[in-house]
């Protein structure tokens, strides 16, 4: 379902990117597994598990035992891609990604399918806007939240040959590809989608876009806003955040996820340490009402609109 | 409106009220292009019989303290509990119009804060039975004469949670519970003996401390009998396995894992209500 009804590039569902690209690196390595909680069709995996039907561990509904299975598939030399929806995967399982991943150091790449608020009408059980806030607290996880097809793609390749556990937060929301000339994907490092000098945005997934739709807006109003595609969340970029902040005065972060302990969290902890500036933080209050993607992210100020007004009071505050 | 036992005319009322809730689903779902119908049609029949012939409540007092509890621990299945509460009189019919709309009550997922007569929200599987375990332990503990049941899904049964709940019910002997398993041989994507193999059900169970009786979870004379039996008759908790059919009262959603969140198309759903009658 597509989130901005004024956004009229193609837009794509990014779990075929995942898929395809899974499939792709395990023709050529052998070591490569899914773990999968009756999650083969919503993880787009049926190809996968034809292809490779040994190399597809289904073991029901079951997520503890899921992520414990793959902590111990990865003890015996296998990359284990855990595939599930990201609520019950992080949710249920968290001692499990806490101590048997992260704490336990195994290889082991966690990737959560319709994460933030894609099951939409079915409610907050099956929304999944705390994850950020909970991966982020454990140090050996890297946490990636791909903003388009292209950047899921790499971000499967590069956690297929990093060394170490990796969260991806995958989303299955329809996202226009963004275009950068010579781009590459760098963990870590925030990529630069517009320079800018009153305020930066800082997004990551399914927001990325709309940060860069608030930016068009406010340059239509002599307001100049940078935007960062903060696709890593844990380790933070903290040399970005900080040049944004000395060079630009104020910033406005957006996730699809709780608007605590995430991506906005994570800027306010890295900025209130090297440079304190205004920051509003655009994202969700907590457990959310009954209703539609759409007609979610437009009450919560995940669009346009939303976006620039937060940055208008940024600006605003600045100096007060 | 308060109902207890069961009465000479119980079938024919619950047939009727199961039919009405077939219809309802139905619906819902066609205008919302969104539910999960194959589970809806699976449980209702059992959930007609428990508020139209089993459970004592009374829907001008949701909190009443000595209420029989229900407990719908396969949350995806709102088909079945919000056609049911509605039926049985918690809420106005045209709430079902309003079925996961902006702001509903009527959420994807129950949500006892929203709407009387649920008794706690699920929707992540493996939650109701031991949240049903700790209401039976505290009518246990009170000496309270009310009743708990909780019906899981079969692939639920796959979830730990529910075997450390059967762990403790057994050990303690928890006898005013009675677990009912929604035995439809289908989980999300494939058969559940296919993917994380569950028989055989009774006789783990039955190793758990429990009494097990396996019934036709369509026939309402069965569902009725064992439903109903009194609780001073046993000494320990009742697992009751309902074998059903996924999709049940629809010819071509029956059996089909495709109907587990299919959604039907004008057609379908002109054939589907062609064949409720
Ligand atoms: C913890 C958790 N994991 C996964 C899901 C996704 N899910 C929803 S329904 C379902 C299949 C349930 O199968 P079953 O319990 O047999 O229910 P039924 O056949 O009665 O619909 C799954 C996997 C979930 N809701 N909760
Ligand atoms: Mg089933």
């Amino acid at each position: 379902m597509a989130v901005a009804a004024a956004t009229t590039a193609p837009m794509f569902d990014c779990r075929k990117a995942w898929a395809e690209t899974l499939e792709q690196l395990a023709a050529s390595d052998e070591r490569i597994v899914v773990v999968v909680n009756d999650s083969v069709g919503s993880s787009n995996l049926g190809g996968f598990q034809t292809r490779f039907p040994d190399r597809t561990i289904n073991v029901g509904i079951a997520e503890q035992n899921m992520v414990g299975v793959a902590a111990g598939l990865a003890n015996g030399g296998r990359i284990p891609f855990v595939s599930a929806a990201s609520c019950f995967l992080t949710a249920r399982a968290m001692e499990q990604i806490k101590a048997d991943v992260a704490y336990a150091g195994f290889n082991v790449k966690l990737v959560g399918q319709s994460s933030g608020i894609a099951y939409g009408e079915l409610g907050a059980t099956h929304h999944s806007i705390e994850d950020f806030a909970w991966l982020r607290t454990l140090g050996p996880i890297t946490v990636i939240a791909p903003c388009d097809a292209w950047e899921t793609a790499e971000a499967v390749k590069w956690a297929a040959v990093h060394e170490g556990p990796v969260y991806l937060r995958l989303s299955r929301m329809k996202v226009p590809t963004l275009d950068l000339p010579g781009r590459t994907f760098t963990p870590g490092k925030a990529e630069v989608h517009r320079s800018g000098t009153d305020v930066t945005i800082i997004a990551n997934g399914t927001t990325v876009h709309l940060a860069i739709e608030a930016a068009e807006t406010l340059a239509a109003e002599g307001v100049s806003a940078r935007v960062l595609n903060m696709h890593t969340i844990s380790p933070l970029d903290t040399d970005a955040v900080t040049a944004a902040a000395k060079e630009t005065g104020a910033i406005v972060t957006v996730e699809e996820a709780l608007d605590r302990g995430g991506l906005g969290g994570a800027v306010a902890e890295c900025t209130s340490a090297t440079h304190p500036v205004p920051l509003q933080r655009v994202g969700f209050p907590g457990f959310m009402p009954t209703g539609s993607i759409a007609s979610l992210f437009e009450e919560f100020g995940l669009s346009r609109e939303g976006i620039a007004s937060a940055a208008r009071i940024a600006i605003r505050r600045k100096g007060a | 409106m308060t109902h207890a036992l069961k009465t000479d005319n119980s079938d024919a009322l619950i047939r009727d009220k199961a039919l009405w809730m077939r219809q309802q689903a139905m619906k819902m779902v066609y205008a919302k292009q969104l539910g999960h119908l194959g589970g809806d049609f699976s449980a209702i029949d059992v959930l007609a019989t428990l508020y139209f012939g089993v459970l004592r409540y009374d829907t001008a007092r949701p909190e009443w303290a000595e209420r029989d509890r229900f407990v719908m621990s396969k949350g995806h299945a709102t088909g079945a509990l919000y056609t049911a509460l509605c039926a049985a009189g918690y809420f106005p019919e045209d709430w079902l119009d309003t079925y996961m709309g902006h702001h509903s009550k009527l959420n994807g997922h129950p949500n006892r804060q929203y709407l009387p007569g649920v008794e706690t929200n699920t929707g992540p599987l493996g939650h109701g039975f031991p949240v049903a375990l700790g209401i039976a332990i505290s009518g246990q503990i009170t000496g309270a004469d009310y009743r708990t049941y909780v019906l899981t899904g079969d692939g639920e049964q796959q979830e730990g949670s529910n075997w450390e709940a059967a762990m403790t019910a057994g050990s303690r002997k928890v006898k005013n519970l009675t677990l009912i398993i929604d035995r439809n041989r289908l989980q999300q994507g494939a058969r559940t003996e296919d993917t994380n193999g569950l028989d055989p059900l009774d006789d783990k169970y039955r190793a758990f401390g429990w009494h097990v009786v396996e019934i036709d979870g369509h026939d309402y004379a069965q569902l009725l009998d064992t439903l109903g039996a009194p609780v001073a008759d046993r000494e320990k908790p009742l697992c009751v396995i309902a074998n059903t059919v996924k999709g049940k009262g629809v010819s071509f959603m029956e059996d089909q894992a495709k109907w587990h969140h299919g959604v039907p198309n004008a057609e379908q759903f002109a054939q589907a209500m062609k064949e409720l009658v």
